[in-house]
């Protein structure tokens, strides 16, 4: 029996006689058990069709054009009223969001927010509300639930919160539940751990799911069918295995090869160039670097401890090499960076083969790393008047030389940065950093702003500038599948501190630290199906410490010729 | 709690700053205050005379002993006495000042009472006429100066009513609270309407904002109706920043008391202050004007509580 | 001549921009004395003249010509209002600007000074330093332009704090730029916008703020005209010469319109994002 049937669905936004159609004619089908994902990039309009079939797109400026959802094959809620609408929302349909950040209303208790459904949607009062709360808390692994409940949303971590959605969504006891990108905001193994409970309560209910993504792999995790979207259409839907192994539609093809996936250290370059003998020639050297922050102190008063951001880091860097290093949130991969540049203090350590202008970095959002009331000129020429030296003839020459190289059109210099995509944003970063002529390059999420088909085009453009200026790249990235295609070497960086290091392929295919095994299984891929995720709700350990803590010696083994890693309590 | 402690903490060095440029700025004014205050009198005193009323005005010492036991009074109370009432100055402010602070109060209430409901309304029908319509009034509102609007009121009441608003003498509440409020009505409306305008249109912007964020479409995902999501969860975000015009409003309801008391001849904080710098009455101006500070402190000050009340975010410090 | 156009196609901008633009006229030929009559002149045998006829907006209790009188009382107006917002821009931009730059002990300083400022309500900060210095033109522009230092110094600040970590900034550190450079290219050209708005609002608030000076008696004098002493005279007369009272009141809000519409507009045309929020 169809659960949900979605037919010729057609959504539009503007003013009413004047819509730009911007879903043309959708068709969906899901059953009570199933999971189906709609897969596509931003703009595909794949976040305007889950938001109509439970019609909150009402609320966003859109409406209805035409066509039927109808739930249970008989209420069609694209031309139901706004009060049968309430009813259906939270009972029959269920939603959860991107940013569990945002979700949650921040003035208000967790256990308000949660209570409310039971209250108004259960007709409970007094305590069997909070018992109600508890045990919905409880269901989503949440522990200690009951002092959760007294708590605000802005004291609890990301995968916390979403999991308290997942609670709030399931309260109502929907039939059907939709997710969209509810994982995006994520770090990959709280991915992991949202994904397996989604699976659970879905066994558990037997509730249809709607699962919203731009990544494929993680829709071969979890889909049993898939509908691919692209500019409004679905150009291609059916079982996931058909969808995976016998793509027809170009554009699902292009989504499966020119999207970087994770394929466990297969898919690592291959033009490695350290050699023992090299081993002199080292583009950036850093050794036991520390970044802290002081915690509670203020205007003359003490310290009350520090959080460890970095705590004595060490690698070197060889010219034409990439080492990749990589982490969750919060795990101090950002801040070495900065430290390295000096944008942030270090506290301890040597850096060298930072001076002049050897360094120079790219940053993530491509849109806030340039100003944009200056022209690519101007843009361009401030690490030359930075470096004192005059805008000539031969600056502008390189220039023009590096516009090229980067695949922007010349006329480019006299533009502004909002004339352009984020990618060709990205390029002129990239440009810029080349101006000074660095041996190293810091690329911190460079191409993680990026949409996923534009990141492919970006990495390759990576891969041709540091064999045609042997450049050193220092790549942090959270994105495993993205390193692999341009990391020589991965370091594995976790609460502060590396705890694996060495060749990319062997780090990637035989990870030893179980840190790294941890993070390298919760990586969605395209070869693994229907993953059963470990539903493991262990928190990260926090790098705030007492004054005076002294990290421990970490103690390494290696593991073959350019491989190591962090054993015993060290790690 | 931390966070309040700290706002505890910061008021009374800002206090202590009030002082010393209050304090300062008065010593700045040219002319002596005998002559001022006795003016082609005081040329006729013998300098014997002038010292002695000096000497009790204590205006024979140098600035910095004026200032550290003006200060040294403050803390016990004694505000020091005003040249030309011959009255302790904390018993003018403590006589004249429920006036004032009844008048911004009962505009603070005008305000909040027309201008967040009209907010929410508008933001809940954006871009429909009835939405331009209260924004066309929030806008001419906030255009209206209070002695516009009073001159206005009063030519409006006297031609077209044939009424004219008892001035002259002042109705206590004690005394005759109809007859007060009666009194003090039109003043109120006349101070709290461009306060009315700027509270409409915060509320709305805020509204509006806070409509399109993310937890308000989690709440409508439960299915909870519109007036529940309105009321329940975009409410208490939207007060934030009608609490924040609010404090800083109150200042200025302070000060245009000074303007509307002239209007309405109500003998509040704001004649008085105008008389003593208009008769440059060091010991009053002081007094007046640090009071009157103080009390824009605390409520900022009982702003920052609220606030700590509305937002668990600064009730618990930041996000780690 | 891009924010030009863009005001001319926002509908509550294209209404500010026309008031504006009309009021500059009225008290640029105020100032350059090519009003209809002779402002001071008291004609004795044309007392309270009611509109229409020589008088266009009538007379006051000693012949005057309204029309004139208003002319002169903008461009004075006009004249007070940017000068010291001029004021207060110049100085609360530099000392918000280099706050938020150098941080630590020198931020604090400046902006506690601020914050003692903003302890007095406006008009009372206004009443302080008018009664120090010598009611006029000048002391008017010295007081208002102190009265919203401290809002400049704020406006500049915060944005400039936001500023300060966005990428491009650690991306000139990167390349080793100039403090100066850094300041004045990526900090100070991108407070612009926003100190434009602010600006526009602020001329309201200063026009007000002069108005309710002068209608105290404390800012310009007689019998030099004022649109605050005009609405003061009319306290008396307004049921026998109700153009006394109407004619500067409208002037006076119109004023004021003008700029609150046309920083609205601003605003929108600065920061689509809060467009949505506020029109």
């Amino acid at each position: 029996m169809t659960l949900l049937s979605v037919r010729d669905l057609r959504v539009g936004f503007g003013k009413p006689g004047h819509e730009t159609e911007v879903v043309h004619g959708v068709d969906l089908d899901v059953a009570a058990g199933e999971t189906l994902a709609i897969v596509g990039e931003s703009g595909s309009g794949k976040s305007v069709t889950a938001m109509s079939i439970n019609r909150l797109v009402d609320y966003g400026g859109g409406r209805i054009l035409g066509g039927a959802i109808l739930l249970d094959g008989t209420i069609d809620i694209a031309t139901a009223p706004e009060a049968a609408l309430t009813g259906l929302r939270g009972r029959e349909i269920g939603m959860i969001f991107q940013e569990p950040m945002t979700s949650l209303n921040p003035v208000l208790k967790v256990g308000t927010q949660i209570g409310e459904i039971f209250a108004k949607r259960h007709g409970l009062s007094g305590r069997a509300v909070r018992t109600a709360a508890i045990e919905a808390l409880e269901r989503v692994r949440i522990p200690d639930a009951a002092r959760r409940l007294d708590q605000a949303p802005h004291q609890m971590s990301g995968g916390m919160l979403q999991r308290i959605m997942i609670a709030m969504a399931l309260a109502g006891k929907p039939r059907l539940m939709i997710a969209d990108e509810p994982t995006t905001a994520l770090d990959v193994t709280t991915q992991a751990q949202i994904l397996a409970l989604l699976a659970e309560m879905q066994d558990e209910t037997g509730m249809g799911l709607i699962f919203i993504t731009h990544d494929i792999g993680v829709v071969a995790g979890i889909a049993d069918r898939v509908a691919v979207m692209q500019k409004g259409h679905i150009v291609e839907s059916g079982p996931l295995d058909d969808i995976i192994d016998r793509p027809q539609h170009p554009y699902t093809r292009h989504l499966l090869e020119a999207v970087p996936h994770f394929r466990w250290g297969s898919a690592a370059r291959q033009d490695t160039v350290r050699r023992p003998e090299t081993r002199s020639a080292q583009a950036l050297s850093v050794e036991d670097l520390s970044v802290r922050f002081p915690v509670g102190g203020g205007f003359l008063r003490q310290a009350q401890g520090y959080v460890h951001a970095v705590d004595d880091i060490s690698f070197d860097l060889l010219p034409g090499e990439t080492l990749g290093i990589v982490g969750e949130s919060g795990s101090g991969k950002s801040t070495t960076a900065r430290a390295i540049l000096d944008l942030v203090q270090p506290t301890g350590g040597r850096v060298s083969g930072a001076d002049g202008h050897a360094v120079q970095m790219v940053f993530q959002n491509p849109n806030a790393s340039l100003n944009p009331r200056m022209d690519v000129r101007t843009l361009l020429s401030e690490p030359i008047i930075a470096a004192g030296r005059r805008v000539d003839a031969s600056a502008l020459d390189r220039m023009r030389m590096l516009l090229h190289k980067v695949d922007l059109p010349e006329d480019s210099l006299t533009r502004y940065p909002h004339e352009f995509s984020g990618g060709q944003r990205q390029r002129i970063c990239i440009a810029r950093a080349l101006m000074p002529e660095p041996k190293t390059l810091v690329l911190d999420e460079a191409v993680s702003a990026l949409d996923v088909s534009v990141q492919a085009r970006v990495l390759d453009l990576l891969v041709d500038l540091q064999r045609d200026f042997d450049l050193a790249y220092l790549f942090v990235s959270h994105d495993m599948a993205v390193v692999e295609r341009i990391a020589h070497r991965i370091a594995v960086i976790y609460a502060g501190r590396i705890v694996e290091m060495g060749d990319a392929r062997s780090v990637l295919s035989d990870p030893q630290h179980p840190y790294t095994q941890k993070l390298i299984s919760a990586v969605p891929t395209i070869e693994r199906r229907r993953v059963e995720f470990a539903l493991d709700t262990e928190e990260v350990p926090s790098t705030l410490r007492p004054l005076g803590w002294q990290a421990p010696p970490q103690h390494w083994q290696d593991h073959g010729p350019d491989h190591r890693f962090v054993t015993g309590s060290g790690a | 709690m931390q966070y309040f402690l700290r706002r505890l903490a910061v008021f009374p060095l800002v206090m202590l700053g009030v002082s010393v440029f209050v304090f300062v700025a008065i010593r700045l004014v040219p002319g002596d205050a005998i002559t001022a205050m006795l003016g082609t009198e005081g040329g006729m005193l013998t300098p014997a005379q002038r010292e002695a009323l000096a000497a009790y005005f204590g205006l024979d010492q140098n600035w910095a002993v004026q200032y550290l036991r003006w200060l040294g009074g403050l803390l016990t109370g004694d505000l020091g006495i005003s040249v030309t009432y011959g009255q302790p100055v904390l018993d003018i402010i403590l006589e004249r000042f429920p006036l004032t602070l009844q008048l911004a109060l009962m505009s603070m209430v005008v305000a909040l009472a027309i201008g967040l409901p009209a907010g929410v309304f508008a933001a809940t029908r954006a871009e429909r006429p009835s939405d331009l319509i209260v924004r066309i009034f929030a806008m001419v509102g906030q255009s209206m100066p209070n002695f516009v609007v009073a001159l206005l009121a009063i030519y409006i009441l006297s031609v077209g009513f044939g009424v004219l608003p008892t001035m002259g003498r002042f109705i206590p509440f004690t005394q005759d609270p109809l007859g007060n409020l009666a009194q003090m009505i039109l003043p109120a409306i006349a101070l709290g309407t461009a306060f009315a305008a700027a509270v409409t249109r915060i509320s709305r912007a805020a509204m509006l904002e806070i409509l399109s964020e993310d937890y308000v479409r989690t709440a409508r995902s439960q299915g909870f109706s519109q007036s529940y999501v309105i009321w329940r969860h975009a409410l208490p975000n939207a007060l934030i920043p009608v609490l924040t015009l609010s404090g800083v409003e109150f200042g200025y309801l302070l000060g245009g008391a000074v303007i509307v008391e002239q209007i309405f001849a109500l003998p509040g904080l704001g004649r008085v202050v105008l008389d003593a710098i208009l008769q440059r009455d060091y010991a009053l101006v002081q007094g007046v004007v640090l009071f009157i500070a103080f009390n824009f402190l605390l409520v900022n000050l009982l702003v920052d509580l609220a606030y700590a009340a509305i937002d668990p975010r600064i009730r618990y410090g930041g996000r780690k | 001549m891009s924010v030009l156009s863009a005001l001319m196609r926002h509908s509550a901008g294209r209404i500010g921009l026309v008031i504006i633009v009309i009021f500059t006229i009225a008290a640029i030929l105020g100032l350059l004395g090519l009003t209809p009559h002779d402002p001071l002149a008291q004609d004795r045998l044309a007392r309270l003249q009611p509109p229409g006829g020589a008088y266009l907006m009538g007379t006051d209790l000693f012949g005057r010509d309204i029309l004139s009188r208003l002319m002169v009382g903008i461009g004075q107006s006009f004249v007070v209002a940017l000068l010291s917002v001029g004021l207060a821009t110049l100085v609360g931009t530099i000392l918000g600007l280099t706050a938020a730059w150098f941080g630590g002990l020198w931020d604090g300083v400046a902006m506690r000074t601020m914050d003692v400022l903003l302890a007095f309500p406006a008009i009372l900060l206004a009443l302080l330093i008018v009664a120090i210095l010598e009611a006029g033109m000048t002391t008017s522009i010295i007081a208002i332009a102190v009265v919203y230092t401290p809002i400049f110094t704020r406006v500049a600040r915060g944005p400039a704090l936001s500023l300060k970590t966005r990428s491009f900034v650690d991306a000139a550190r990167t390349f080793g730029s100039s403090r100066l450079y850094i300041l004045s290219r990526h900090l100070l050209g991108n407070l612009v916008a926003p100190l434009t708005v602010q600006v526009t609002l602020a001329l309201a608030w200063a026009l007000l703020t002069e108005a309710a000076l002068s209608f105290l008696g404390l800012g310009t004098q007689p019998p030099n005209p004022s649109l605050g002493l005009m609405l003061s005279d009319s306290r008396n007369l307004m049921e026998m010469a109700p153009w006394m009272l109407i004619f500067p009141a409208a002037v006076i809000m119109l004023a004021v319109l003008g700029f609150n519409l046309l920083g609205d507009a601003l605003r929108d045309i600065a920061d689509p994002k809060s467009r949505r929020a506020l029109t």
